[in-house]
């Protein structure tokens, strides 16, 4: 069990609130992400949860009990860290039996729990030595088994990834969404990366200055965002926003398309453009488009084979069942 | 960063570091080398290097005269008791120094280490007041007590600099793996900082033995160290130099092979975490 729900949490360091007044829950067995532009809050939010920090107001409660006073050691949580944290003076087989010493689980079952969690790791040939002689890859695979072994009822996950090389990475989301599946334990995953967000979670919390700015599942958070910021932070790249005299014909201050739902044409449509710089990733084909209405470039995507010249003409006509529409403040009108 | 250094320039550098060397060892050498004079030769003038008969019969002397193997037992206990209870003191004092500062640490360490500049003598009457007091003059214990708090703010600044290295999210880690404060501390802090930790405990074991002012005040026979046995060679003997050396020898020597085999710990201990 690990439903973990937060009720009008703040956090502040000295006169900087760096959490405002906060409600979430996470549902038990739920993978949430917590994303976000550095600076938002998301650490901090996770060190709450963990214990790490104290918070300033607010209640914390682990399967409906209050653990806002209980201290870290207590709450039955297993964090990973960004910077993995072994313990350097230990062996692989000791920093995994960490925990279970401390919880004073017997011997055979600690060595039966390192031999599956090393098996499930691929970490078998490596009980014996120490952290500093294994690769960043399997310093998180550590990592990882240690918080395992503990059998918590929810993990924590701080940028676990972004120390990795960007191969290793996508391998590594593989496997934490993999564990994911075959625990089905709670898993609170803190990235700044909404690529991370979007293929991981069930759950997405986006943040910024301490707020929540949306919640809801990957595609519920592209397909309908509720404000601006969120609308540019889901996505990539990123969804195109125009105001000014464009956005006034659709009764909005600010009108947001993103470059999948552009179609272009080099003879008829609704916008014409001058093609800027292309990048092709092979698959697509993304051009910067700049128009007259415009302030920034609008990228469009395209199929892979597609080509177009620099400086050249095109067209661009926007789906109108794509548009999204935003008042003055940022916020989505239906 | 390329320098490019000339071998003048070595010649000249290398020179002086001997120089300076050489300068901070004479005393030392020249004590060793007394020691193995006759009284007269001594006091010789024009004094002699090596032009002299060898002799043994000064530290005959002194053995017959006085029990070194006492005085060499206090310096131990004396010694290595203080800095083990300083140490026991100091490691929760820097832990929590170092990794749950407060506004006023900066404040605290530099008051603590401020307690090094006042002169000893400054609290020589209320301490030995206090030792009267309680019968603690010329006892281990007390002996201990003192030492171990007048070196106290070294090696909670040593302590202080070396914890500081260690990354804070290692022991966040075993926070949430279930470690509590000792374990913490026991397990995870102490162990990584074991390089450190030894440095300091060498340095102490050699401040608090060759500590002169509090163990030659507050010590008369039953707990006296080597200083106190190389002082006995002094003022009642006038100028036997010799055997005066030769006491000298005997007490630096157990700290001197002691440094030797340490150096490394040393340096690194003595330039308080600065070098990595």
């Amino acid at each position: 069990m690990g439903q973990i729900t937060l009720q009008q949490v703040t956090k502040s360091f000295g006169d900087v609130d760096v959490i405002q007044p906060l409600d979430l829950t996470i549902e038990d067995g739920e993978f949430a992400v917590f994303v976000g532009p550095s600076g938002c809050g998301k650490s901090t939010l996770l060190r709450l949860i963990a214990g790490l920090e104290d918070i300033t107001s607010g209640t914390i409660k682990i399967d409906g009990n209050d653990a806002t006073d209980i201290p870290p050691a207590k709450r039955g949580l297993a964090m990973v860290f960004q910077s993995y944290a072994l313990y350097p003076h230990m062996s692989v087989r000791k920093n995994i039996a960490f925990p279970m010493r401390m919880a004073k689980v017997p011997a055979d079952e600690q060595e039966r729990r390192i031999e599956s969690a090393a098996k499930a790791l691929n970490l078998t040939d490596y009980l014996d030595r120490r952290p500093g002689q294994l690769s960043g890859g399997q310093r998180q695979r550590v990592a990882i088994g240690r918080a395992i072994v503990r059998e918590p009822s929810a993990f924590l996950f701080d940028e676990p990834l972004s120390n990795l090389d960007a191969a290793l990475r996508v391998g590594m989301r593989m496997e934490i969404s993999e564990l994911h599946k075959k625990l089905e334990t709670t898993m609170i995953y803190v990235t700044h990366d909404q690529v991370e967000a979007m293929t991981m979670a069930d759950k997405i919390v986006v943040l910024r200055l301490g707020n929540i700015e949306q919640v809801g599942s990957p595609l519920e958070l592209y397909q309908r965002p509720r404000n601006t910021f969120v609308a540019g932070f889901i996505g990539s790249p990123k969804m195109n926003q125009i105001q000014g005299a464009e956005a006034d014909k659709h009764n909005a201050h600010t009108i947001g398309i993103r470059p999948e739902h552009i179609d272009l044409s080099e003879t008829d449509g609704t916008w014409k453009g001058t093609v800027g710089v292309s990048e092709h990733l092979g698959s697509d084909t993304f051009f910067h488009v700049q128009c007259d209405f415009a302030a920034e470039p609008i990228t469009v995507r395209a199929t892979g084979e597609r080509a177009l010249s620099y400086g050249s003409d095109v067209y661009l006509t926007p789906r109108a069942e794509h548009l999204h529409r935003f008042d003055a403040q940022g916020l989505r009108i239906e | 960063m390329a320098r490019a250094v000339t071998t003048r320039r070595k010649v000249i550098t290398t020179g002086a570091a001997w120089a300076v060397g050489l300068l901070i060892f004479f005393p030392i050498y020249w004590t060793i080398l007394t020691s193995f004079k006759t009284e007269a030769q001594a006091i010789a003038n024009p004094p002699l290097f090596f032009s002299f008969d060898w002799t043994l019969e000064n530290y005959g002397v002194v053995q017959e005269r006085s029990d070194y193997m006492r005085f060499l037992w206090n310096s131990i206990f004396i010694a290595g008791g203080s800095t083990l209870l300083g140490i026991i003191i100091a490691v929760p004092a820097a832990w929590s120094m170092a990794f749950v500062p407060s506004k006023r640490t900066k404040d605290i360490l530099l008051w603590m280490l401020s307690t090094k500049m006042l002169p000893a003598v400054g609290v020589l009457y209320p301490i030995s007041l206090l030792f009267v007091k309680y019968n603690l003059l010329d006892t281990h214990g007390g002996l201990i007590v003192v030492l171990m708090l007048i070196n106290l703010p070294i090696i909670v600044w040593m302590l202080y600099t070396y914890f500081r290295e260690i990354p804070g999210e290692i022991l966040e880690a075993a926070r949430m793996d279930g470690a509590g404060l000792k374990e913490e501390i026991l397990y995870v802090l102490t162990p990584m900082a074991i390089p450190g930790i030894a440095s300091t405990v060498l340095l102490n074991v050699i401040l608090a033995w060759n500590e002169a002012f509090w163990t030659l005040n507050l010590t008369a026979a039953k707990a006296a160290p080597l200083t106190a046995f190389i002082a006995s060679y002094s003022s009642p003997e006038g100028l036997f130099y010799a055997k005066l050396s030769a006491a000298s020898t005997m007490a630096i020597a157990p700290i001197l092979i002691l440094g030797w085999f340490s150096q490394k710990q040393l340096v690194r201990g003595l330039t308080f975490g600065a070098v990595k």
